[in-house]
């Protein structure tokens, strides 16, 4: 098990260092670059400018210079909570953003917390619904406890958030007045973006965990666990839940990427200064150093949520296991 | 009286191409200690029969039509409450599956599996019921059973999981063993160890069984009395003398005929002409007529062929079908 993990760690820090190095080119090799605006820069300007950067050095002087820059240097978690948590704790420097004021530590530092407080709910608001109503589901299988909520997980699913957001601002904001329509400042102004964000993965964890259960409940074991006279309601929680459960848990690593980078359409609909939108608008403005960074963080959690749950599927799976 | 008393039990399935009329009509009985043979080939409805008593037939689509299983005298197994039932099931009676190799839930370990009969029906201590888990494993001839017990299935071997099967059902002691084709998953060498197995438990239990299989050569050495089903409806019943003595029905005599081992070396095998009659459409005759390369005389064609009793133990129904020649079957194929 140890040896699976840190095999698996290793390969997580590989893809990590691919994914930065890929954009780090890929950026540079966009037409474009991050001082050209509509009004004209003189080019001696110009030349100051990129020189302040060093992005008149080659691309291969750069690159060394920003892994330099941006590799962990030491281990603080006790001053994560300062300034400059990224820079304090694991003496992380990302460099400066070419269009804020800010560097990007400084950015990632500001939104990042808001992105993963609002992945979080929108997560708690996607396994409690998914699982609920999958599991009723496959409990009890062509009644109406079945088609009711399997009919709105379709419906879910079909709506994209950039429809059911601003519906449930209308309703539940304009209309009904309960919520604010955008911002970030009150504890119930994260009721909706979560709704909208969990809503849609909900939808699918639902469809994922019934299809998962009745799968298993079909099997041969569960008509063994019935001849041995095992009740219904331990035959589902005993017998079933752990198999039953093993596609939602592998769904659930391109879904915790999906709640926390796909939070981008949420974020601007209702205005939350996450860290989606400094994602989207960096690559826009050829904000290279802001691109890099906010791409290193979320290589570094997509990949800790596909570690984790690889690790989650060899707990439930026996199968899966093997002899260190 | 009989341990186990089946009446005119009768189970459809209404899908939606039909009603399939997987069980017609069987009445059989079981004694204390005694081991029953049901044989047939696929579809002939021997596990539906099982199943049925059990109450592990889905449902829908199935549906026990009409009959009435009474266990032990008291209690009808069609008609009582599934509380009740499930008090029976794992505890009474038992039941080893056809695949060892998906009957045992791969993802609890061997020890929860063994134990839940114990926790279930008799409310025992978890220490308690992991040392009779090892217990009955060793029972069964699994060594270093204290070990392996909290290895999962995948670690055991098919053989080794139908032992794994079989001191599960035992573990209880039950009055009545229903073995749904024990041996069909397995090699051959380790069929006749399963079945020895199986006898040496019923043995020590005093147990009654119920030995559901296609292989007549199975039933021929462990047998008291066997039924023969065909499409639902049971052919023959008697004893093992009865039925490989003195057979009378030709679907009886058929299947005689094809076992390998009765066969004489170098000639070829005689095996039954056709397939047997689709049970969505009701059959009002003799459903052995029905099959093609059999030739009947007509007189059961619309009319249910009788039960008729050949002696004390022996019951055949009646049929005026003539099983072809062997030359005749090979010019066929």
């Amino acid at each position: 098990m140890l040896r699976f993990i840190l095999s698996r760690l290793a390969q997580s820090f590989a893809v990590i260092f691919v994914v930065i190095t890929a954009t780090f080119f890929l950026v540079r090799l966009a037409p474009g670059d991050p001082f050209s605006s509509e009004r004209r820069i003189p080019e001696f300007i110009k030349q100051r400018i990129l020189e302040h950067y060093g992005l008149d050095r080659p691309a291969i002087e750069q690159y060394w210079n920003f892994i330099r820059n941006a590799a962990p240097k030491r281990f603080r978690p006790d001053r994560i909570f300062e300034e400059d948590p990224l820079m304090s704790a694991f003496g992380i420097n990302l460099g400066p953003s070419f269009t804020q004021a800010r560097t990007v530590n400084q950015i990632i530092a500001d939104t990042f917390p808001v992105s993963l407080e609002l992945g979080f709910w929108a997560l708690v608001i996607a396994l409690s619904l998914g699982l609920t109503a999958g599991l009723t589901a496959a409990i009890f299988k062509n009644s109406a406890l079945d088609y009711v909520p399997m009919s709105a997980a379709m419906v879910g699913i079909c709506l994209p958030t950039f429809v059911m957001g601003p519906i449930l601002a209308l309703i539940f904001g304009v209309w009904l007045g309960w919520f604010n329509v955008s911002g970030w400042f009150l504890p119930q102004d994260r009721v909706l973006p979560a709704v909208t964000l969990g809503l849609v993965y909900a939808a699918v964890i639902a469809r994922i965990t019934r299809g998962g259960m009745l799968e298993i409940l079909s099997q041969d074991f569960i008509r063994t666990a019935q001849a041995k006279g095992v009740p219904y309601t331990r035959i589902v929680f005993k017998h079933t839940l752990r198999g039953g459960l093993l596609p939602v848990v592998t769904f659930m690593g391109p879904a915790l990427a999906g709640i926390i980078s796909g939070s981008f359409v949420v974020e601007t609909i209702f205005q939350i200064p996450g860290l989606g939108r400094q994602f989207v608008q960096s690559a826009f403005n050829r904000d290279y150093f802001l691109v890099l960074g906010t791409v290193s963080v979320y290589a570094v959690l997509i990949t800790l949520a596909n570690l984790t749950v690889d690790i989650v599927q060899v707990i439930l799976n026996p199968r899966l296991r093997f002899e260190d | 009286m009989p341990l186990l008393q089946v009446d005119d039990l009768t189970t459809y399935f209404h899908t939606r191409n039909g009603t399939v009329r997987a069980v017609e009509g069987v009445s059989f009985h079981v004694h204390r200690g005694e081991t029953l043979g049901i044989v047939g080939e696929s579809g002939s409805g021997k596990s539906v029969t099982c199943y049925s008593m059990l109450g592990l037939i889905p449902m829908p689509p199935g549906r026990i039509e009409r009959g009435r299983a009474l266990f032990d005298g008291k209690t009808d197994l069609l008609g009582c409450t599934p509380k009740e039932l499930q008090r029976i099931r794992g505890k009474r009676i038992s039941m080893i599956f056809q695949d060892p190799m998906t009957s045992l839930n791969p993802y609890l370990k061997v020890s929860t599996q063994i134990m839940e009969p114990l926790q279930l029906h008799e409310k025992v201590t978890k220490k308690e019921g992991l040392r009779r888990a090892i217990a009955a494993l060793e029972e069964v001839g699994i060594t270093e059973a204290s070990r392996r017990v909290h290895f999962y299935p995948h670690e055991f071997s098919g053989g080794m999981r139908q032992r794994v099967m079989i001191a599960m059902a035992m573990i209880t002691q039950p009055d009545l063993l229903i073995a749904d084709e024990p041996t069909t998953a397995l090699d051959v060498t380790v069929q006749a160890q399963i079945l020895e197995l199986i006898r040496m438990r019923q043995a020590a239990n005093k147990s009654a069984v119920i030995l559901i299989t296609h292989d007549l050569g199975v039933v021929a050495g462990m047998c008291d009395r066997i039924n023969v089903m065909y499409a639902g409806r049971l052919v023959e019943t008697g004893t093992a003398e009865d039925i490989f003595e003195r057979a009378r029905h030709p679907y009886t005599i058929a299947l005689k005929r094809s076992i390998p081992s009765l066969g004489q070396k170098g000639k070829p095998l005689y095996t039954i002409p056709g397939l047997p009659p689709d049970l969505s459409k009701p059959i009002p005759g003799d459903a052995f007529a029905l099959r093609k390369g059999i030739r009947s005389g007509g007189k059961y064609a619309n009319v249910a062929p009788p039960l008729e009793q050949v002696s004390e133990t022996h019951w055949v129904r009646a049929s005026d079908c003539e099983l072809p020649s062997l030359e005749e079957v090979l010019n066929e194929c």
